[in-house]
C-alpha cells in the first residue's frame, strides 16, 4: 500500500478499530493475485481489467478483480456496499473524498521540487488542509446517509472516533488559522523597469480595467470574446515571485510565521484506516465508473443471486461487459439475451449462421459466473448464479499453427487437463474447439469431451457448428443465433427465432417509416 | 446601442443556425438564382442576404418593421450606402492593428489603445451619417439607430474615450493590487491607477516607509523574463477589460454592416427585377389562422432572374384554404407554379418584396419542401424507402400550421400504392393543422382527395388550350381522369424533366 507519509515508514494507526477488516472482505483478506487467471483473456476480463482500473494505477486494483469471493457471505458484503453507493449522495461524499485524498497527495509531492521556505510552508499547509476536508467531508457525508452495508457502517464508527481525537481536531484547527491569516493579505506592487515595489493597498484604489470597459459597454452587442493568457504552468516559483513573497512576508510578519510553524507541530498527519479505504473503495468506484459506459450501450445491471452450489444459472438481459464499453465509445447499442439453465440443464450449445454473436454470448456467461463471484453488480435485468470453484475455458487460438496435427494434439492435452480438474461445482467454456481436425473427428472428440463434462456433473456453455451436439444428454440446453428475415444482411447479435412478417410491402414499408394516417397525425402535432 | 434594423427586439446571429430543411428549400425553390441578384457579385451581400431570408420572421408586425426599413433604404439609397460604408472602414481599420494572436497581455493593451484611437474616427463619421438624414427617415427602425447614435456618441462620450487612451498609452509602470495564490505566488491582479500625485521621497527614489523593492540585478536575464512575466500576469485581467472593450466598439459597427447587407440585398435585387420590366410588390403578411393565399400576377422569381422568354404569372384568390391541389399535363406550368407560390411566401417572411402585382398570405412557421428528386425516378422498392425517408424527416419537421410543398411525391411506386401512402400522409398532415401544396400526375391521387369533399381543398389545373397548346397558366378544375395517360406514363417509368 502507498504511505502518503514520510519515508521512514508508515504512520501508526491512530484512533479508531484497529481490528476493522476494510470494505472488500468481511474477515482476513486472502493473499493478493499477482497474474491474471488463464480465462481471463478467452472471456475478455483482461479488457474488463483494464477499463476498470484505467486511471486509477496508483491504487492497484488489478488484485481485487482477479480474485472471486471465498464466501457467499462475502459476496454479500460486496453487494452491500454497491447497494450503499446506489444512493446518490452516499457515492458523491466517496467520490469527493477520493479526490481530496489525491489532492493531499499532490501536494506532498510538491514538496520535494520547491525551493524557497514559504513555497514549502504553502504546499504543506494545502495538504493538511485537503486531509482535512476529505475526511470530515466522508464523515459529515455519511453521517447524514442510511447505511445498511457492515463495511460502511464500521468505516462510520471508524471515523466517527478518529475525527473526535485530539491530534485530528489540532490539525483541523490550526490549518484554517494559518489558512484564513493568508487569504487575508492583500498588498500592492509597482513595476517599473528593474523594480518591483511591494507595499500597503491605499483604500481608495480603483478598478482601473473595470472602469474603461464601463465606458465602452454601450457598444456591447452580446457576449464578446474573453482574452484569456496562457502562463507557465511550472507550479514552482521563479526567483522574483519568491523575492516579491518575501517582502510580502516583511509587511505581515505574524501570518508567515504561523504558516512557518505549522509544519512542526503536524510532521505526520495521515491515518492508517483511512488510507486503506483510499484505495479499496477505488475497486467501487472503478467498477461503478464501467457500469456506467455500459449503461450508455443500452445495458443494464443487476445484483445476482449467488448461491453456494445451486442447481441454476439464469440470466435475462445479459451482454458482454467488454463489448458493451466499446460499443458506448462508439455510440452504439449492445444487444442483449436471455439464458437459462435449470436443473437438469447444465450444459448450453450455441448453433446458427456465423456472425450471430455466438461466441459473444458465450463469453458474456463466462464473464457473468466470474463477476457474480466477485460480488459485483452484473449485465442483465435478473440473474441467479451458483458460486463456482473454477472457470476454464478452451478457445480456438488465433495463431495459425503450421503442423495441424500437434495442435490438436496440443487441444486435447488442455482438454484433457481440465476434465481432469472440474468437479460438479466447475465451469468451462469452449468455442469451435478442435476446428483443425475434420467433421467426423470433431464430432467425435467434441461428443466425448461433453459427455464428460456431463459426468462431472460441471457447467459449461460450447459455441459450434455440429447441431448434433446440441441434443446429445438431458443436461444440454440448444440455442440459436439468427439474422433478420427482412435485411438478411445484418446481424441482429440476437439468440432468438423470429417470425417473417407477410404485410404487404408497400404499406409496411410506410409503417416503417412512420406515415400512416394515425402516425402522421401524431406526428405532426406535437 | 442596438442597431436593430432587421428586428425591433433582437439582433441579426449570422452564426445561428438555419432552419433544417434549408438545403432542400433552396434547391426545390431554386432560391440561389435570387441570392446571386442580391448579392450583386458581392460574396457577402450574398451570404447575408441567404442567412436573412431562410432565418424566416413569423411575426407580421417584424415583417411591416423590415419592410418599413426597407422603404427607407428605397427612398435614400445613398444613406443606406454611407451607412455601410463607415462600418465597412471601422472593420478594416481594426484589421490592420489586429494581428492580435499575441500571448502577451502588455501587447494586447498596447494594440486595443491603437485600435481605440482609429475608432474614434469611425464613430465620429457615423454621428454625421446619423445627423444628416436623422430628419428624413420615416421608419421606426432608423429613426431609433440615429436617436441612439445621437445621444450615446456625444461630445462628452468622445472626450472621455480620449482620457483613456491617453492614460492607457506608453506609460511604463504597472500599478496593481494583489494577494496570495499558491505556493504565495501573487495573484488576484486588479489594474489600479494613482488617486494622488507621487511621494516626493518616491520621485527622488529613496525608500518609502513600508514599501519593500526587489531589483533584479543587470544581467539577470532569468530575472528580467520573470519579471516581464510578472508584469503580464498583473495586466492580464486588465488586458481582458480594454481588449474587450475595444472588441465592443468593433461588434457595434460589424452589426451595422451586417444589417445593411441585407438591404443592400434587397436594393440590388430590386434593381435586377426591374431590368426585366417585371413586378415587385410589398406583400400583406396576415396573422395565422384566415388560411388567405391571395395574388395578382405571381411568377417564378427565378424563372424570371435567369430566362429570356416570358414567364407567366397566374391570379389566386384562395381564402380557408389548406389543400392545394394542381393536376394536369406534364410541362404545363405546375411546378413553376408551385415555386413562385413557395418563393412569394419564403420572402415576404423574410420582409422582403415578392413576385406578383399584388400578394396577401397568412404567415407560417416554415415552407417545408418534398420535390420529387431524379433519383427518385425509378420503381424500385429501394427509391421508395428513400423517398419516405425524406418524408419522414419532413413529418418531423413540420410545425402545426407550416406550408408544405410537395412535388410529384409518391411517385417512386406504383399508383394505386402511391396514392394510398400519399393520401395517409396528406390527411395526416392537414389534420395536424399543416397546409399542402401538392403538383402531381396521380389521378388516383387527386381524386381521392377531391371526392373526400374537404371544404378546405381547392383544385387547379394546369391549362391546355383548345387546340391543345399549354399557357402555362394554372387555372380551376377538377382532376381530369383521360387526359395525358402517356406523359404519366412516361414520368413513371422514364426520366422526369419538368420545367
Amino acid at each position: 500500500m502507498d504511505t502518503l507519509m514520510a519515508p521512514d515508514g508508515a504512520a501508526p494507526p491512530e484512533g479508531g478499530d484497529a481490528a476493522y477488516p476494510g470494505i472488500l472482505y468481511p474477515g482476513p483478506a486472502p493473499a493478493e493475485l499477482a497474474e491474471d487467471p488463464a480465462y481471463f483473456h478467452d472471456l475478455h476480463l483482461d479488457d474488463v481489467v483494464r477499463a476498470v482500473t484505467s486511471g486509477r494505477d496508483r491504487y492497484r486494483l488489478e488484485p481485487f478483480l482477479r480474485a472471486r469471493c471465498p464466501d457467499t457471505a462475502c459476496i454479500a458484503y460486496r453487494q452491500a456496499v454497491f447497494r450503499d453507493l446506489e444512493d446518490e449522495p452516499t457515492a458523491a461524499a466517496v467520490r469527493a473524498f477520493a479526490s481530496g485524498m489525491e489532492e493531499v497527495r499532490r501536494c506532498l509531492e510538491r514538496l520535494c521540487k520547491i525551493h524557497y521556505v514559504h513555497e514549502g510552508g504553502w504546499w504543506f499547509l494545502q495538504a493538511g488542509l485537503a486531509y482535512c476536508n476529505a475526511v470530515t467531508g466522508l464523515r459529515d457525508g455519511l453521517g447524514a446517509r442510511p447505511l445498511r452495508s457492515m463495511a460502511l457502517l464500521g468505516l462510520r464508527q471508524v471515523l466517527d472516533d478518529y475525527t473526535a481525537s485530539a491530534s485530528f481536531r489540532d490539525l483541523d484547527r490550526d490549518a484554517a488559522a494559518v489558512a484564513n491569516g493568508l487569504a487575508a493579505i492583500r498588498y500592492r506592487l509597482r513595476i517599473a523597469g528593474p523594480r518591483v515595489a511591494v507595499g500597503r493597498v491605499a483604500p481608495d484604489a480603483p478598478d482601473y480595467g473595470a472602469e474603461v470597459l464601463a465606458t465602452f459597454e454601450r457598444f456591447r452587442q452580446g457576449d464578446g470574446r474573453e482574452y484569456r493568457f496562457k502562463f507557465s504552468e511550472r507550479p514552482e516559483l521563479n526567483h522574483v515571485e519568491a523575492a516579491v513573497a518575501d517582502r510580502v512576508a516583511l509587511l505581515f510578519p505574524a501570518e508567515f510565521a504561523a504558516l512557518a510553524a505549522f509544519s512542526e507541530r503536524h510532521a505526520a498527519f495521515t491515518d492508517s484506516h483511512v488510507e486503506r479505504f483510499d484505495r479499496e473503495v477505488q475497486f467501487y468506484l472503478g467498477f461503478m465508473g464501467h457500469m456506467l459506459l455500459a449503461r450508455r450501450a443500452g445495458g443494464g445491471f443487476c445484483y445476482p443471486d449467488v448461491a453456494d452450489g445451486g442447481g441454476e444459472a439464469s440470466v435475462e438481459g445479459a451482454f458482454d461487459l467488454a463489448l458493451a464499453a466499446r460499443l458506448a465509445t462508439g455510440g452504439r447499442l449492445v444487444v442483449v439475451n436471455d439464458v437459462e439453465l435449470r436443473p437438469p440443464e447444465r450444459i448450453l450449445v450455441v448453433t446458427g449462421p456465423n456472425q450471430g454473436g455466438k461466441t459473444t454470448l458465450a463469453r458474456t456467461v463466462g464473464q457473468l459466473f466470474h463477476l457474480a463471484a466477485l460480488g459485483v453488480p452484473v449485465p442483465g435485468r435478473r440473474a441467479r448464479f451458483p458460486l463456482v470453484d473454477g472457470i476454464y475455458t478452451l478457445f480456438e487460438r488465433e495463431e495459425t499453427v503450421e503442423d495441424l496435427v500437434s495442435k490438436l494434439e496440443d487441444d486435447l492435452r488442455r482438454v484433457r487437463d481440465i476434465l481432469a480438474r472440474i468437479t460438479d461445482r466447475s465451469l468451462v467454456v469452449m468455442n469451435e474447439t478442435f476446428s483443425s481436425t475434420t467433421v467426423a473427428d470433431q464430432s467425435f472428440i467434441n461428443r466425448r469431451v461433453l459427455e464428460a463434462v456431463a459426468e462431472a456433473g460441471a457447467w459449461c456453455v460450447t459455441v459450434t457448428f455440429l447441431d448434433e451436439l446440441a441434443s446429445l444428454t438431458p443436461a444440454t440446453v440448444s440455442m440459436v443465433s439468427t439474422v433478420d428475415p427482412d435485411e438478411p444482411a445484418r446481424r441482429t447479435f440476437r439468440i432468438v427465432r423470429r417470425h417473417a412478417d407477410g404485410r404487404a410491402y408497400a404499406l409496411a414499408i410506410a409503417e416503417k417509416h412512420r406515415l400512416t394516417y394515425p402516425q402522421v397525425v401524431a406526428r405532426a402535432r406535437r | 446601442m442596438k442597431v436593430r434594423l432587421l428586428h425591433p427586439e433582437s439582433d441579426l446571429d449570422l452564426a445561428a443556425p438555419l432552419p433544417p430543411a434549408s438545403d432542400d428549400l433552396v434547391k426545390d425553390l431554386g432560391l440561389d438564382h435570387v441570392f446571386a441578384a442580391m448579392g450583386g457579385g458581392d460574396r457577402f451581400l450574398l451570404e447575408v442576404s441567404r442567412r436573412v431570408v431562410l432565418a424566416r420572421v413569423d411575426d407580421p408586425a417584424v415583417i411591416r418593421w423590415r419592410q418599413d426599413a426597407l422603404d427607407d433604404c428605397a427612398r435614400l439609397p445613398g444613406m443606406a450606402r454611407d451607412l455601410y460604408s463607415v462600418a465597412l472602414g471601422a472593420i478594416e481599420r481594426q484589421r490592420k492593428v489586429w494581428g492580435w494572436s499575441s500571448t502577451f497581455a502588455e501587447s494586447v493593451v498596447r494594440r486595443a489603445v491603437e485600435t481605440l484611437e482609429l475608432l474614434i474616427v469611425s464613430m465620429r463619421q457615423i454621428r454625421e451619417v446619423a445627423r444628416a438624414n436623422a430628419g428624413q427617415v420615416q421608419s421606426e427602425a432608423f429613426r431609433r439607430l440615429f436617436a441612439q447614435i445621437e445621444a450615446e456618441l456625444d461630445d462628452a462620450f468622445l472626450a472621455e474615450v480620449e482620457g483613456h487612451i491617453k492614460r492607457l498609452g506608453g506609460r511604463d509602470e504597472v500599478n496593481v493590487t494583489a494577494s496570495l495564490g499558491a505556493a504565495t505566488r501573487s495573484t488576484g491582479f486588479v489594474l489600479t491607477r494613482r488617486t494622488r500625485p507621487r511621494a516626493w521621497r518616491e520621485r527622488l527614489g529613496l525608500p518609502e516607509q513600508d514599501v519593500y523593492v526587489y531589483e533584479i540585478a543587470p544581467r539577470d536575464e532569468a530575472g528580467s523574463h520573470a519579471l516581464g512575466e510578472l508584469r503580464d500576469r498583473g495586466l492580464a485581467l486588465a488586458a481582458d477589460a480594454i481588449a474587450r472593450s475595444s472588441d465592443h466598439v468593433v461588434s457595434f459597427f460589424t452589426q451595422v454592416r451586417d444589417e445593411l447587407a441585407f438591404y443592400l440585398g434587397c436594393l440590388n435585387l430590386a434593381a435586377a427585377v426591374a431590368g426585366t420590366g417585371a413586378p415587385l410588390v410589398r406583400p400583406q403578411a396576415l396573422e395565422p389562422g384566415s388560411d388567405v393565399l391571395e395574388a395578382d400576377g405571381l411568377y417564378d422569381l427565378a424563372l424570371r432572374l435567369v430566362s429570356q422568354g416570358d414567364v407567366v404569372g397566374n391570379d389566386l384568390a384562395c381564402q380557408g384554404v389548406r389543400l392545394l391541389v394542381v393536376t394536369g399535363a406534364n410541362r404545363g406550368g405546375k411546378s413553376t407554379f408551385l415555386r413562385s407560390v413557395g418563393t412569394a411566401q419564403v420572402l415576404m417572411q423574410a420582409g422582403m418584396p415578392v413576385a406578383a402585382r399584388r400578394f396577401r398570405a397568412d404567415v407560417r412557421p416554415g415552407v417545408l419542401t418534398h420535390f420529387r428528386r431524379e433519383e427518385d425516378a425509378t420503381l424500385d422498392h429501394g427509391k421508395l424507402d428513400e423517398e419516405l425517408g425524406r418524408m419522414s424527416i419532413l413529418v418531423d419537421r413540420v410545425a402545426p400550421a407550416a406550408l408544405v410543398l410537395m412535388n410529384e411525391s409518391f411517385a417512386s411506386t406504383n399508383e394505386r400504392e402511391g396514392s394510398e401512402i400519399g393520401r395517409g400522409v396528406i390527411e395526416g398532415l392537414l389534420d395536424a393543422g399543416a397546409a399542402v401544396a401538392l403538383v402531381t400526375h396521380l389521378y388516383d391521387l387527386a381524386n381521392g382527395l377531391a371526392a373526400a369533399g374537404r371544404s378546405d381543398a381547392w383544385f387547379l389545373r394546369a391549362e391546355r388550350l383548345a387546340d391543345g397548346r399549354r399557357s402555362f397558366r394554372v387555372v380551376d378544375g377538377e382532376p381530369l381522369p383521360t387526359s395525358h395517360g402517356q406523359d404519366l406514363y412516361a414520368s413513371v417509368f422514364g426520366p422526369v424533366a419538368e420545367a
